[in-house]
């Protein structure tokens, strides 16, 4: 039977520990220390003025549903730096369902020699 | 004896035989009404559940209780001597997998009602819906090699019909095509290996085998030929290309399914290493020096790396992806692979003879099974949003997404809740998974849990992605018109929501209650043995 108090239990992890209530209430004093910080900002600001419009280097505004950046520019830069790595992952993975059985060999001859020969 | 106890005596052979019972009795409820016919469905979930609730009740009751149930007999053993009765067996593994598969199939019919109501061939689906919840239940309540088989076979041909069920969409029926091309050679392979095992043993049945086997060279084949055919079944790099395909293209309402199936087979695998070859891992292969190489050593370092490259490829893909549901299928094949890196993990340490391996070990199995929880809620409740965002938008590239938080507020939650969840962010249950599985791999090698940790960040940058493109942003004009989804969609989404924050924030009491007899289950093969034959 589960009692009121295992509800307060902290999971052990043999070299640590984890209570998601402790780490709750440290998150709320943050949040709280944060809000006052806040607070102490500056006072001067007024929204629907010009302080808040944007600002892009004098270029025209773009329409507001044309400023969404889109999923496959999201880690553009990430793409391109790694572009040698997702070469070799697109050709791995074809699409081709005869490849998909390849790969299952492969591993079975790869445990065979492996278990087998050692 | 009273109902209830009768109830609990034959509930394991219940808990598949209502489903199946549920599954050929649809066409003929659908012919009466269709709605009907959807609260029938949900009525038979809801029984197998009750059922499934009272037996879980019963072996968690008694410390290392193993619940069986033999067909045709009261013993699995004939007068002869011969196991050939075909016997269920239920402890603390197969319970927790069953409450799980319990959990999907709730959420799954639940979601199906609005979800599937604009859809022809109901009374098809939810067939095929039932015999496939029903052989996920067979997968893991038996406690037979054959039976295993034939309820992974039920399970892939009502799996594979199920993903191709949208026959409209031409990529549909490709996936499912591709899927029982793949399951049916896992499955034949493994049918394989268990004609190697009953050659030997004249025997099939788990408890048997496991208290038989020596090791022989026909051992060996026969699990590699298991070990492989199920790490396919389980989607494990580089087996995992069918997973997006079938999981991007089924229903949402059946990749939540699908998510449970590839579980079981995952807790198969379990199963054949702890449980059949328990005894004979730590069997000596060759010696170097004064090192003995053991067969667990080398069977969990392959484990381990085959682990480190599922994480790594389905985290890389899922950064990659542009499609809702593939880019989730992605992350699902990675977060399989921090369930095989902490298997892996076990079985290099479990079988050691020094007390603090041990320890590692059996903390690593842990970390593991715990895991096969939260990732069946944390990327189910992921593939119901998808499949939300679906419904409500018909739209699955992210390219063409964005701004959906200002229509559909309560998805967002659920999908902010799924985010946090998979990506092991606290207070989410994944992250205390993840935690014990980071800190058992750290004792194992700190160069593991560092890839397993860095890995989990751009999991993490993988939804902060999907969340961007699909929920924030400017209004999008041509989504306008998009509502929130039906009330049912947000009842089954916010069922799972609700059981992650619940094992989030109390992670201790579902550790303490349900994950550890499942990890005492699987390390302590004696008790399986003596309990399941009697010690034959």
């Amino acid at each position: 039977m589960i009692e009121i108090q295992d509800f307060l239990r902290t999971l052990g992890t043999d070299s640590g520990f984890w209570n998601p209530l402790v780490w709750g209430v440290i998150i709320i004093i943050a949040f709280l220390i944060a809000y006052i910080i806040r607070g102490m900002g500056k006072t001067e600001y007024k929204e629907k003025t010009e302080q808040t419009k944007v600002f892009l280097s004098g270029n025209p505004e773009l329409e507001k549903e044309e400023m969404h950046v889109k999923a496959s520019n999201v880690y553009w830069g990430f793409m391109e730096s790694f572009k040698w790595l997702y070469s070799g992952l697109d050709k791995m993975h074809t699409g081709n369902v005869s490849d998909y059985i390849l790969w299952f060999v492969i591993i079975l001859g790869v445990l065979f020699l492996i278990l087998g020969v050692i | 004896m009273n109902i209830i106890d009768d109830l609990i005596l034959h509930s394991p052979a219940l808990i598949v035989a209502i489903p199946l019972l549920g599954a050929f009795l649809t066409p003929l409820i659908s012919k009466i009404n269709d709605k009907m016919r959807n609260i029938f469905v949900i009525f038979i979930v809801l029984l197998t559940s009750a059922i499934v609730l009272l037996l879980a009740n019963d072996i968690y009751a008694v410390c290392g209780k193993i619940h069986t149930y033999v067909f045709g007999g009261s013993s699995p053993v004939t007068q002869g001597g011969f196991a050939i009765r075909i016997l269920f067996e239920v402890d603390g593994l197969n319970i927790f997998m069953a409450l799980i598969a319990t959990i999907l199939a709730i959420v799954g019919v639940i979601y199906s009602w609005a979800f599937m109501k604009e859809n022809t061939g109901l009374d098809k689906y939810y067939t095929l819906y039932l015999l496939m919840i029903a052989g996920m239940f067979g997968m893991i309540l038996t406690g037979d090699m054959f039976n295993f088989f034939v309820f992974l076979e039920i399970t892939s041909i009502a799996s594979c019909a199920l993903i191709a069920f949208w026959t409209n969409k031409g990529k549909a029926v490709d996936a499912g095509f591709k899927y029982i091309v793949v399951s049916a050679t896992g499955a034949l392979f493994i049918l394989f290996a268990i004609a190697i095992l009953y050659g030997q043993y004249n025997a099939l049945n788990m408890a048997v085998l496991a208290s038989k086997i020596e090791f022989s060279f026909l051992d060996n084949i026969a699990l590699v030929v298991l070990v492989s055919g199920l790490a396919m079944k389980a989607g494990i790099v580089p087996m995992h290309m069918w997973l997006p395909d079938a999981y991007g293209r089924a229903p949402a309402s059946v990749t939540l399914i699908l998510v449970g199936v590839t579980q079981a087979s995952l807790y198969g695998a379990l199963r054949m290493i702890f449980t059949v070859y328990g005894d004979s891992l730590s069997t000596t292969l060759n010696q170097i020096g004064d090192i003995n190489i053991e067969l667990n050593l080398i069977l969990g370092i392959f484990i381990v790396a085959l682990a480190l490259l599922t994480i790594f490829i389905g985290v890389l893909m899922a950064l990659k992806e542009n499609n809702f549901k593939r880019m989730i299928a992605f992350a699902a094949v990675a977060e399989i692979g921090y369930m095989i890196l902490a298997i892996g993990a076990a079985l290099t340490t479990i079988f050691s003879a020094a007390e603090t391996d041990i320890g590692t070990g059996a903390m690593a199995l842990k970390g593991g099974i715990f895991h096969i929880l939260n990732d069946a809620l944390d990327v189910g409740l992921l593939f119901l949003v998808a499949g939300a965002v679906y419904y409500a938008t018909k739209e699955t590239s992210l390219n063409r997404l964005g701004g959906l938080a200002r229509n559909m507020k309560y998805t967002t939650i659920f999908f902010l809740i799924g985010l946090l969840a998979v990506s092991g962010m606290p207070p989410m249950n994944g992250f205390a998974s993840k935690l014990i599985i980071y800190e058992s791999t750290y004792q194992v090698n700190p160069i593991l849990s560092i890839i397993a940790i860095l890995c989990s960040i751009l999991l993490l940058a993988v939804f902060v992605k999907v969340f961007h493109s699909a929920f924030l942003g400017p209004k999008q004009p041509k989504f306008d018109d998009v509502k929130e989804v039906p009330k049912s969609m947000l009842l089954a989404m916010g069922i799972i929501a609700c059981i992650i924050i619940f094992i989030g924030l109390f992670p201790d009491i579902v550790v303490n209650n349900i994950v550890q007899p499942a990890v005492n289950a699987i390390t302590d093969n004696s008790n399986y043995i003596s309990n399941v034959i009697g010690g034959i």
